[in-house]
Order: structure tokens, then sequence, then C-alpha cells
């Protein structure tokens, strides 16, 4: 057993309200710069959309990911010998078409436009070459369901639909969307590390970050392909890539990450996860259907006082198991298993999951009479507005059974506090839903705490960082400080 | 006049050697010591992705192609020679080292269109570009007239030029041969030690960092902050 603590994320969809707020927070910080422009390392998108860059999940178009051959795990891009042939031109590197130009405007246009019949308009400019520019896509070109049958229907998760559910997706009394918002999934198993040829990209061994060596970075571009959330974006005005961060520089002092930081409808919590390293390769090989299960099985029972020995013997600081017993992620993943990860059908372990979205209520209609409650008290999870299917592509490789067990328990929680505070619904009812849900009145009191009445701490559970301890493995303190002095990493030199 | 020609030959074939291969070597280590982030290839792939690969795709083979063909007769002159001695084996030679060459100024050629076509990618051009690319295309362009005005080139290179370039490297410059060859190749040779004088200036410093360890490392990839063999021994 190999454990090693991991800063995972859950990301609660019930409660996105779109809202962009932590697209903002996270642009105002770090990507304001040029050659960034373009990059959004946080992005919200409508679903059913295309996402951003378009189609991105797209794997047949982008070759993200990995995938099994021969019972072999390899990337889909690249590869030992490929990376030689792709290294000139790589034969699967989206451009900047697949995103968009950024743009800003001419306001000047608006003062100093010649007097004329029309009121002047501040004219839009290319941030690239600082020409006119006719924009023709931008990051939220298809936000909320805007042009949908033109994106929307190009929605891969739509695949496995029939012809009439994705009619009725577009059928006005019927239309439904939610909102998706992503980071980089801070992999287990990340393409693009294992993609890049100068061994720039790394994870940090202590608390799982994803990172980018910018003075290693040679502009290969093999990770942008390798990505299969397209999280990893490519600077053209440095020739470098660039990915998040997590705002490492946030978390090491304790703070939660901007967009975690900013999210105004509390949909997201962040700890630490202990796992089991050892079993990455195993779980990444494991066939779809198994893989959640597997995934899960790898998060380790903070509790369990095996694992916390070993974690001690591996380095695991005790504040970090402190903070893993106390994860938020710990219990919406294993604990409850209600949140799920994206796509994890691409191999890459990601470890941001979702709590899937519960989508509207809809009644049985019988005549003139609007009934909301049916014999089957969940039957509105199968009929509801999100087919299941695509809930299913999108959070279960396909497989619903674990969407309908989240939303299932989700359901019964509502119906268990509505029994309590509306009292509309009988007390028996609710008892058995939550019971037919795999759930206990402990456990529903806990879902719901944690999800509506979560203060700050609740759901940010930040392991310290000990960098301090990073120092003391290497030398004394006391000496270090004598001989460097604050603020310097290096000692500083006389001369040249 | 003899007396110019032998001060032009001793600027070009002996001084400007020297001043460029000290250039290269100082300003390349200085570099990656001190402006490390500055080595990047600098794709601009992002920007255009279609005549990217009709541009970077032949020139990429054919300069290395050719390049290699300059090393090995640098290195093993008496070889190649040996190696040309049989007709067939000299013909294909040449015909290989042809094609790269072509190659090389098509791929060349198209890299310089792309870079005017595009707007976005003139963006990204600087100055220190358009002059690598200037330098680029003299060379390339000489070096193919020489390949198709002087014939068997690899074997004469192994014969005059590799001595010339031997001389250089042990310090005692003979321009015996380097004089007698025509205007053609002395503009191939200037230009040539121009290109590299002028290299750590430039973006072709991507050169010296190709991704070798790739082929043997392992997939993933974990840096820690301290040395965790250290922490378990101490529990």
């Amino acid at each position: 057993m190999d454990v090693r603590s991991q800063i995972s994320m859950v990301f609660h969809l019930d409660k996105c309200i779109g809202c962009h707020t932590c697209s903002i927070a996270c642009k105002n910080i770090w990507t304001d710069r040029p050659g960034a422009e373009y990059m959004w390392w946080n992005n919200v998108e409508t679903k059913p959309g295309t996402g951003y860059p378009t189609a991105w999940e797209d794997q047949e178009k982008y070759k993200g990911g990995w995938e099994l051959r021969d019972g072999k795990l390899g990337l889909k891009s690249t590869g030992k010998r490929r990376t030689i042939t792709n290294i000139f031109h790589h034969p699967h590197q989206p451009s900047m078409d697949d995103y968009y130009e950024p743009w800003t405007y001419d306001y000047q246009n608006l003062f100093n436009a010649p007097e004329g019949p029309d009121q002047p308009t501040a004219i839009p400019i290319s941030m690239v070459t600082g020409e006119y520019l006719d924009i023709e896509a931008g990051p939220n070109w298809d936000d909320d369901l805007g042009g949908s049958p033109v994106y929307a229907e190009n929605d891969p998760n739509l695949d496995g639909l029939t012809p009439e559910q994705r009619e009725q997706l577009s059928a006005v009394e019927r239309l439904v969307f939610f909102y998706f918002p992503r980071i980089c999934n801070h992999c287990l198993n990340p393409g693009c590390v294992a993609a890049c040829p100068s061994g720039a990209l790394y994870k940090r061994g202590e608390d799982g970050i994803v990172l980018l060596d910018q003075n290693r970075c040679r502009a290969w571009r093999s990770c942008i392909a390798a990505c299969p959330y397209k999280k990893v974006f490519y600077n053209w005005s440095t020739g470098k890539s660039e990915k998040c961060i997590l705002c490492f520089p946030r978390i090491e002092t304790g703070q939660a990450p901007a967009c975690f930081h900013s999210c105004v409808g509390r949909i997201r919590y962040l700890g630490v996860l202990l796992y089991d390293a050892e079993q990455i390769e195993s779980v990444a090989k494991r066939p779809d259907e198994e893989l959640i299960d597997a995934h899960r099985d790898m998060v380790l029972d903070p509790f369990d006082p095996a694992v916390i020995e070993a974690a001690l013997a591996n380095g695991v600081h005790e504040s970090v198991i402190d903070s893993a017993q106390k994860s938020p992620v710990y219990k919406y993943v294993k604990t409850w298993k209600i949140a799920l990860p994206p796509h994890i059908e691409f191999r890459t372990l990601p470890m941001l999951f979702y709590v899937p979205p519960m989508s509207p209520v809809m009644a049985s209609r019988e005549g003139e009479t609007v009934d909301h409650i049916s014999d089957n008290l969940f039957h509105d999870i199968d009929e509801s507005r999100v087919p299941m299917q695509f809930l299913a592509n999108l959070f279960g490789a396909g497989h619903e059974a674990k969407v309908r067990y989240a939303l299932r328990k989700q359901k019964a929680v509502r119906w268990y506090r509505r029994a309590i505070t509306v009292g509309d619904v009988d007390m028996e009812t609710a008892m058995r839903m939550l019971t037919e849900a795999d759930c206990t009145v402990e456990e529903a009191e806990a879902i719901y705490k944690l999800t509506s009445l979560c203060t700050f701490d609740d759901r940010f559970v930040i392991p310290p960082a000990h960098r301090e301890e990073a120092i003391q493995m290497l030398e004394d303190p006391m000496e270090h400080k004598q001989s460097v002095g604050f603020g310097f990493v290096a000692r500083p030199r006389r001369g040249m | 006049m003899e007396l110019t020609t032998a001060f032009l030959n001793l600027l070009f074939f002996a001084i400007l050697p020297y001043v460029a291969l000290f250039t290269f070597f100082l300003v390349t280590i200085q570099r990656y010591r001190s402006q490390k982030f500055t080595y990047s290839s600098l794709s601009s792939q992002m920007l255009e992705n279609q005549d990217h690969f009709w541009g970077l795709v032949p020139f990429h083979y054919g300069i290395l192609t050719v390049l290699g063909g300059h090393i090995i007769a640098f290195l093993l002159p008496a070889q190649v020679l040996l190696w040309n001695r049989a007709l067939p084996r000299l013909y294909i030679t040449e015909f290989v080292m042809l094609i790269g060459g072509v190659l090389t100024v098509v791929g060349l050629l198209n890299l310089i269109i792309r870079r005017v076509r595009y707007s976005k990618v003139r963006r990204v051009t600087s100055l220190p570009d358009w002059i690598l690319y200037g330098l680029l295309a003299n060379q390339v362009v000489t070096g193919l007239l020489v390949a198709l005005l002087y014939p068997w080139g690899s074997s004469w290179f192994a014969a005059t030029a590799a001595p010339y370039l031997w001389s250089i490297v042990k310090l005692n410059p003979d321009l015996a041969y380097v004089s007698a060859v025509p205007f053609l190749v002395k503009l191939h040779v200037v230009n040539a030690w121009l290109v590299i004088g002028f290299f750590p200036f430039t973006r072709l410093v991507h050169i010296l960092v190709v991704p070798n360890p790739y082929l043997w490392r392992k997939p993933q990839v974990v840096r820690w902050n301290w040395n965790r063999n250290d922490i378990r021994n101490t529990n």
C-alpha cells in the first residue's frame, strides 16, 4: 500500500446557478495576460451543449485520454514512438478556431467616429492581431442553450439517446439544461503528464496537484492533445503551455482556490482524499462498467488504523490525515456515493467529482388532474427531463446505475426533509424512500447539512502545506536562515 | 588584389568561424542558465493548423537528412569516400541528400509564405525570426544550387570541407581548401558560420532540448517537495 494524499473536489451540480463568478475570479487572477486571454482554466458549460473548446468530449476528434490496446494502457494521441513523428506537427492539436479568437472593443470609435446617420458602435478588435474582427464564437457561445439547434445537438453525450428523446430535449415545454462547471481534474493518471516529452508536467507528491514547469516546457504541444478534458492550454505568446494550478499559492496558505472561494451557489467542496497509488495502473485498466467502483475503492478510509499507519510511514503528515478525516469530499464520494467522476471512461482517474443534478419534476398527468405523487416514488428520476442516458454518458461511463443511485438518494433526502419542514409528505413515505434509496436517517441529515447549511469551513477543509518541513528535511532551519536570510531560496552570491 | 582576397579569406574562413563558435557556446550556455524560460520551440501551430503541416514536416525531415549528411561527412570523411567508391552507392547517397535538400527548400518556402500570409502567425514573428528565415533561406538555396551545379558533393565535401572544418576544430585554420572552392560554395560556408553565430539568439535553441529522456522515462512524473525516504527512515 502506497498511501498518498490528494486534494480533491466535489461540485454539487444541483446547486450551480450558472453565474460564471468562478470563471471571472479565475480569469482576473491568472489568465488576463497576453497569450492567455482565450484560456478559461475554469469555465461553466451549459449541458446539453458542446462546451469549450467546441465538442471537447468528442475523442474521435480530439484523441484525448487513454485507451486499452491489447490489455495495455496507452494514450490515444501519442506514445513513446509517436512522440517522434508528432513533434514537428501534432496531428491532434486543437487550433484557435476550436476555442475562439479573443477580442476587445475599439471604444474610441464611440467618441471619434465621424458624424453620420448611424449611432457609432464599439467595434470588436482581435486581441491576437489587433485587427478588426468578425466574432464567430466565444467561450460561452451556447450559454443557456443559445443557438441550441446548432450547438447543443452536437453534444457527444447525446449518443445512445433515441430520436424521440432528442426531440423532446428541444421541445419548448420540456426544455431543460443544467450547468457543468469545469476546472482541471488533477487526475491520478493524468494524460497530460504522461504525454509531455520534456517532463515539464508533473504531479506534486504531497497533495497531488498537477502542475506545469514553465522552465521546462518546450512547446511540443503533446499535453494539449492528451488531456481529454482539454484543460491544458497553449499560451501562443510565451510559447509555453499553461493549466489550472488549483491556486496552489492560496492552498498552501490555507485559503480556498479563487473559484471555490467566490462560488455564489456554494456548490464547491474541497478536501483531502487518501488513496493507494499502487493501484493506479490496475484501476485504469478496468473495463468501463467497473471503473467507478474501482476508482472509489482506491480511495482509502482515513479512519482505518492500517491506513493511518501506512500513511504516516509514507510521509503523510498527521495534520493531513486529520484533514482527510474531516474531508467533505470523502463523504460525498465514498460514504454517501453520490458524487461521480466526469467521463471516467477517459481513464485519467479524475479527482474532481460531480453530484449529478436533479431536473425539474415531471408530474404524472391524468386528464385535467396533475398528480405529483405516483406509486413509484422515484418515477420522475427515470422520466425526468434530462434523459438518464445523457447523465450516464457524462458521469457513469454510459452506465445508468451509479447515476440513478445518486439521484434516488438525493431525492429521498429531499422528501425526508420535506416531510419534516413542510409536512405535506407523510413521514412514512419519506422513510420508505430513504430505505429504498439505501440511506439512513443520520445519513440523510448529514447530506442535508453539508448540502444546504454548509459553512465555509465545512466546504473547504484545506490541509496545512508544511512547506516549513520541506526545508527542515534538507537542512536545519536556523542554519538556513543564517546563510540565506529570509526571502531567498538560493544563497545570494557576490558578483557573477 | 591578391592581398584583399587573402584578407577576406582570413576574415570569413578563419576569424568569423571562431567569433561564431565563441558566440554560440557562450550565449547558449548563459541563456540556458539565466533565461531557461526562453528555451522553447515557440510553436505557432495553435494559431494556424493547416499550412503548418506542409511547412514544418518537409522542412524538418529535409533539414535533418541534410544536416545529418554534413555531420557524417565531417566526422567520418574517409569512410564516406570509401562508401562512395562504388558508383551505385554514390548515386544513392547523392539522391537521398538531394531529396532532403528539395524537401528543406520546399518546406522553408511554405513556412515563409505561412508567416507572411496569416496575420495571427505574423503577430508572433519577431525580428530575429525574420533574420533567421533570411539566413536559412540563403543557406538552403545555396546548398541546393551547389548540389545541382557541382555534383558529387558527398565526395568532395569529405575531401575538402571536412579537412577545413577539422583544421578549425584543431585551432589551426587551413584555408588552402576553402580558398579554391567556387564562389557559391564560399557563400554557403560563410552563411553557415553566420547561422551558427546567430543560433543562440533565435528559437533554434529548441534543437538542444529535444526530449530524448521521454523514450525511457516512466509515463507519470511525480515531484516531491521533500525527500520521502528521509521521512520514512525517521519514522
